[in-house]
């Protein structure tokens, strides 16, 4: 029974606490408070917070390394755009379309790739990265390199926290599940995984393929957001940029992936008037974290509110 | 004699390259029976692990269980299909809870599925309900019940030695392989294991293949023993009659059969 009332009382808290930052942040906006530049690095944050949050799922938590996560966001943003733009649906339409598309792709990627290890699984994914994003560039109905341009902004704050919260959800229940259980099994040891009766090729199929959907996700929110999408956005670049959150965070670490994610986006917004010395200070930083705390900020572990709690004053 | 054997092993070949590690391996073993494998090293004793488990693809032969060929079957079906193993090397998730380790085990039988996961379905919740209680009346037969929050890889060496067991026998095995289980333990450890094969045996009414180079121990619980050298089988029957097989004890001490 108090079992029971402990779940209730944690799930009324998150959803109190969700709730006051959606209404906090979207008041801030209503009332104007918050300038355009906020809003904008929010947006990119949210937005960075999904890939990350996803690629944790894939490479984190399966312990598969993939290079081509910029890929699935190219796939959910053009498909997104072509649904809204180009054939005037509404935009849960293109979401939905976006995230199924994405998440396809990574399946059909998934089951030839995921057969191989390590460096060439990475060396495979970042090709396929990139197909994705060179196929684009010669599509004539997206314009090829110049892009999709004019996409209307219908990215707004309640899209935005929508789909970071569902995202995490998703993902953290699937993690905290005998079916997370059995994808964790396979980046500890897979030989034994399989034997133990985990189906391994299936898993990480499936990983990757809810993954890949989130980053469809993102790639939609995020074309719908600024205006104009083109391919070179989606390079590999783009993918190396939401690995190193995930390793900064910590491999295997759902609240690390979201803080290196926040706190990554607001370096990279903070330090743009020093154009010159950003990329320098990027790396010295990450370099810095990987010499002392190689295994990220959070290693595998979880930020929850019991930490909060033990923090505060050893109650819970 | 045919309906009883639980497994059924007939003319058997792997070779790696232009070596040969098994041979013309023919085995029965009998519905709860205690059967033990023993040979040099790099006699192909594990090799014949890998073949049943799956790991590896026999060249020919074919392996009966219950009736049905397992050959070409990949590793998760087979344990589906009741074979459950542990590793001479141990191989347990080392960054995971002892508790997690014995519930991956458990996952083949998943009570809910993967949307009442991601929705929190009620029945998610009696689900791992279930999966935790399955899981810690394991550990608790092991006296590892107040382990179960440790990570594997914090614990000594004996410790994982036994979790690769439960872990095991949290697939609900018919046919219950253990890869050198008494590997670097010392002699009480030993005999504490050997009552613990014997228990769990009769406990869970399972068929149990071990391979080992504790003699004690073969001696000790093995009912019949099979005798592997060069990848061939050189003898078989029961321990006291392997004891004095002059072809084993030359394939051992590397003496002439004089």
């Amino acid at each position: 029974m108090q079992k029971v009332k402990n779940k209730w009382r944690k799930f009324a808290s998150e959803i109190l606490i969700l709730a006051a930052i959606f209404t906090l942040v979207q008041y801030l906006v209503t009332a104007g408070l918050l300038n355009q530049y906020f809003q904008i690095n929010l947006a990119s944050m949210c937005i960075n917070v999904i890939l990350a949050v996803s690629l944790s799922l894939i490479n984190g938590f399966t312990g598969q390394l993939s290079l081509g996560h910029a890929g699935f966001m190219a796939v959910g943003a053009y498909v997104a755009a072509i649904m809204t733009n180009m054939l005037d649906l509404p935009f849960i339409i293109g979401i939905l379309a976006a995230c199924l598309a994405a998440g396809l792709a990574g399946f059909i990627i998934g089951v030839p790739t995921l057969r191989l290890k390590g460096d060439y699984l990475a060396i495979a994914t970042l090709a396929l990265g990139e197909i994705i994003r060179v196929t684009l560039q010669n599509i004539d109905y997206v314009n090829g390199p110049a892009g999709i341009m004019g996409i209307s902004k219908l990215s707004t704050w309640p899209w935005l926290f929508g789909g970071v919260v569902l995202t995490v959800v998703v993902i953290v229940n699937l993690v905290n599940s005998s079916y997370g259980r059995a994808i964790i099994s396979v980046r500890e040891d897979e030989v034994a995984a399989e034997l133990m009766g985990i189906n391994t090729t299936k898993y990480k199929v499936l990983a990757f393929a809810i993954g890949a959907m989130f980053a469809g996700l993102a790639g939609a929110l995020y074309a719908h957001y600024f205006y104009i999408i083109k391919p070179e956005t989606f390079n590999f670049l783009k993918s190396f940029d939401i690995l190193v959150m995930v390793v900064l965070g910590g491999l295997g670490s759902t609240t690390g992936a979201i803080i290196a994610a926040v706190s990554i986006t607001a370096l990279t917004a903070a330090l743009q008037p020093f154009p010159a010395i950003r990329m320098i200070l990027y790396a010295l930083i990450l370099i810095i974290v990987m010499i002392y705390r190689p295994q990220g900020l959070m290693g595998n572990k979880e930020l929850s509110m019991k930490t909060f709690g033990r923090i505060w004053g050893g109650r819970n | 004699m045919d309906e009883i054997n639980l497994m059924e092993i007939s003319n058997l070949d792997k070779s790696f390259g232009g070596l040969s590690a098994v041979q013309d391996f023919n085995f029965q073993i009998a519905e709860n029976e205690l059967v033990g494998l023993i040979g040099p090293n790099g006699a192909g004793k594990t090799t014949v692990f890998n073949l049943i488990t799956g790991v590896y693809k026999p060249d020919k032969g074919s392996i009966m269980f219950k009736g049905e060929n397992l050959v070409g079957l990949l590793p998760y079906t087979i344990c589906a299909r009741g074979v459950a193993r542990t590793f001479q090397n141990i191989r347990l998730f080392n960054d995971l809870t002892v508790l997690d380790n014995v519930k991956i085990a458990t996952h083949k039988d998943v009570p809910y599925g993967l949307m009442g996961a991601i929705l929190r379905s009620p029945g998610f919740f009696r689900g791992e309900e279930e999966i935790e209680k399955e899981a810690l009346k394991y550990l608790e037969i092991f006296n590892l019940k107040d382990k179960k929050d440790e990570l594997a890889k914090n614990l000594p060496y004996g410790e994982q030695r036994r979790i690769e067991i439960v872990r095991a026998l949290a697939t609900k095995p018919l046919l219950l392989i253990l890869d050198e289980p008494a590997a670097g333990m010392n002699p009480q450890e030993t005999q504490d294991l050997m009552e613990l094969i014997r228990y769990i045996r009769h406990e869970f009414n399972l068929t149990i293949l071990l391979i080992e180079h504790d003699m004690s121990l073969v001696m000790g619980v093995c009912e019949r023993l099979y005798v592997l050298d060069y990848g061939q089988v050189i003898a078989e029957g029961p321990p006291a009659e392997i004891r004095s097989n002059k072809r084993v004890i030359e394939a051992y001490l590397g003496e002439d059969v004089g």
